[in-house]
């Protein structure tokens, strides 16, 4: 779409441009270029040395048994978050729909988690879940269930995982929620004169007109996943028990701040520009073209 | 006309209810041990009602009192983040206003390509280049200072994405109308479309304001001085390494002191940041 009406100036646009392509040209494409040519490099310790190495990078990364375990576990976090996220949030948005009175003060409520911080997100779990503290793990060995989620790696997956669904809930109902008010009442309504149930008449049109949202939220939800997620799982977990819990972004951080490894980091970087890019094209190409109705 | 059914219009509000207290529950407990003294705290099952201890605990959090890892009030961290956070805001909506204006109103050489330069920014969250960034910024001498915190943050083309989809559905007869009138570009962009914009700028201003304040990764980076923290790397910071004891009814009124902006902002212009969520992912 372009404008039929225009201005003309030959100075004019370049100074309005200027602030934000300065910004972008420091701050974006000199550190992302800088992360592929220090893919390629490899730095001693103290920064003094530098030397060419190639792939020699990603090599050691495919090598490493941990980076890989990373990815594996990044990939079970991004499946549950994204599904446990999707699933709760439909049904609130399905009963949302359906209630007329008090509606205004759930949506308040429902949207809070939105506005609290990742970090703080996982310091409140934590402090749920903590073993010494925690109200809700004392509940828990009450009931005969022991909690630490600091020595057992399945208890810590857990507590990232409810902690990033809780934090994600507002943004996937609102959109569920549009997505279900923007369905003609026309449809549900000659459904039901044909006799079709409320849960006949969610599977059969509403749940199919919601694939576009659905397909969104899904792209939208990995990529949470993936990389908004690093404060919930530093105040919570700090990737641990052992690896337990360290995602990608988690490793960028540990290996090039904490290790120092700067080469590494910056492959891994690259990394994750592939997957993000990936995702990216993946959303424009698939998802807005294809499932549309 | 759906049919009525009572018993499904109370599971309903039953639902609503269920999820309501799944997502007040955490902030509940948190200000709930916020009220205490820490010895009531620690005694294992803590209290799940108030306590008397509220104004002692806050007090002792904004002056920076209480046994935390940290030495700074949390008075100072919430001003940190309160400048971080406007600059990010105000920056990230200035810059991209004008050089949308400049993208849509405006024919000149290699027009699109700065289109697709500032297009590209969209595709790489911060988080995936947070190496190589921190080393740019430290060259430049801006590590602890305002700017270095906040300005790598407004690299990002969502807000110029948003105005330019706004400009596209502004009748072209409007600028027509001001040429008539003698009015040159700027005038029309000050006088025409900035009065236009006035809900999308509201709608981009709740989502900048909660990103920005909701930052972490990055302050966590570029603040190595403690009284650079803003309040959510701070509260981190005072929670320590988990070995030294610390008072957690001080952390978690950080924490709920740390939520009350961006969630007052969130729920007083509910119908802005709605609108202003839908539209950035178009």
């Amino acid at each position: 779409m372009e404008k039929r009406v225009f201005f003309r100036s030959s100075w004019l646009p370049w100074a309005l441009l200027a602030p934000q392509l300065i910004i972008v040209g420091i701050f974006f494409f000199w550190p992302a270029g800088q992360a592929l040519v220090q893919s390629l490099q490899q730095q001693d310790a103290f920064g003094n040395s530098v030397t060419w190495v190639g792939f020699d990078n990603f090599v050691t990364l495919w090598n490493d048994s941990t980076y890989l375990a990373s990815f594996k576990t990044t990939m079970v976090f991004s499946v549950l978050v994204t599904a446990l996220g999707l699933s709760i949030a439909l049904v609130l948005a399905v009963f949302a729909d359906r209630v007329v009175r008090g509606s205004r003060f759930y949506r308040s409520v429902l949207i809070l988690p939105y506005a609290v911080a990742p970090v703080v997100t996982g310091l409140l779990w934590s402090f749920m879940f903590s073993s010494s503290i925690g109200i809700v793990s004392y509940w828990l060995k009450k009931m005969g269930f022991s909690w630490n989620h600091l020595l057992n790696g399945n208890d810590a997956m857990a507590l990232v995982v409810m902690a990033a669904v809780w934090k994600q809930i507002s943004y996937n109902f609102l959109f569920f929620l549009a997505g279900l008010q923007s369905i003609p009442k026309s449809l549900i309504e000659a459904a039901a004169i044909d006799g079709a149930g409320p849960w006949r008449r969610f599977w059969t049109i509403q749940f199919p007109l919601l694939t576009p949202t659905t397909f969104f939220l899904l792209v939208i939800n990995m990529v949470y996943a993936f990389f908004e997620t690093f404060a919930i799982i530093d105040a919570t977990t700090q990737g641990g028990p052992g690896k337990e819990t360290a995602t990608l972004v988690y490793r960028v951080y540990f290996d090039g701040f904490r290790g120092m490894d700067f080469g590494s980091a910056a492959a891994q970087s690259v990394v994750l520009m592939v997957i993000v890019i990936g995702l990216t094209v993946l959303q424009f190409r698939y998802v807005e073209k294809k499932v549309q109705y | 006309m759906v049919e009525r059914r009572p018993s499904l219009g109370m599971l309903a509000h039953v639902i609503m209810v269920i999820g309501m207290i799944l997502v007040i529950f955490p902030i509940y407990l948190a200000f709930v041990a916020s009220t205490h003294t820490p010895q009531e705290i620690m005694q294992a099952p803590m209290p799940i009602l108030p306590g008397s201890n509220f104004w002692e605990t806050y007090k002792s959090a904004l002056t920076g009192g209480g046994r935390t890892s940290t030495n700074v009030s949390v008075a100072r961290m919430i001003w940190v983040s309160f400048v971080i956070t406007f600059i990010i805001t105000f920056g990230k909506i200035s810059i991209s206003l004008l050089s949308a204006f400049a993208v849509v109103y405006f024919r000149f050489p290699l027009r699109k390509l700065c289109f697709w330069m500032i297009f590209v920014t969209l595709m790489l969250p911060v988080e995936v280049r947070i190496g190589p960034t921190y080393q740019v910024v430290a060259s430049l001498g801006m590590i602890n200072t305002f700017a270095g915190l906040s300005v790598p943050l407004i690299a990002s083309a969502t807000a110029t994405f948003l105005f330019r989809q706004f400009f596209l559905t502004v009748p072209d007869e409007l600028v027509e109308a001001a040429r008539v009138d003698g009015a040159g570009p700027m005038r029309f962009f000050k006088d025409i479309l900035l009065p236009l914009s006035k809900t999308s700028i509201a709608a981009l201003f709740v989502i900048q304001f909660i990103y920005g304040w909701n930052q972490y990764l990055w302050p966590l980076i570029a603040a190595t001085s403690e009284d650079m923290y803003p309040i959510v790397v701070g509260i981190k910071a005072m929670t320590g390494n988990g070995e030294s004891p610390v008072d957690w009814n001080v952390v978690m009124a950080t924490a709920i002191l740390a939520m009350l902006p961006p969630a007052l902002v969130v729920v007083l212009m509910q119908k802005w940041f709605v609108k202003g969520l839908v539209d950035t992912e178009k």
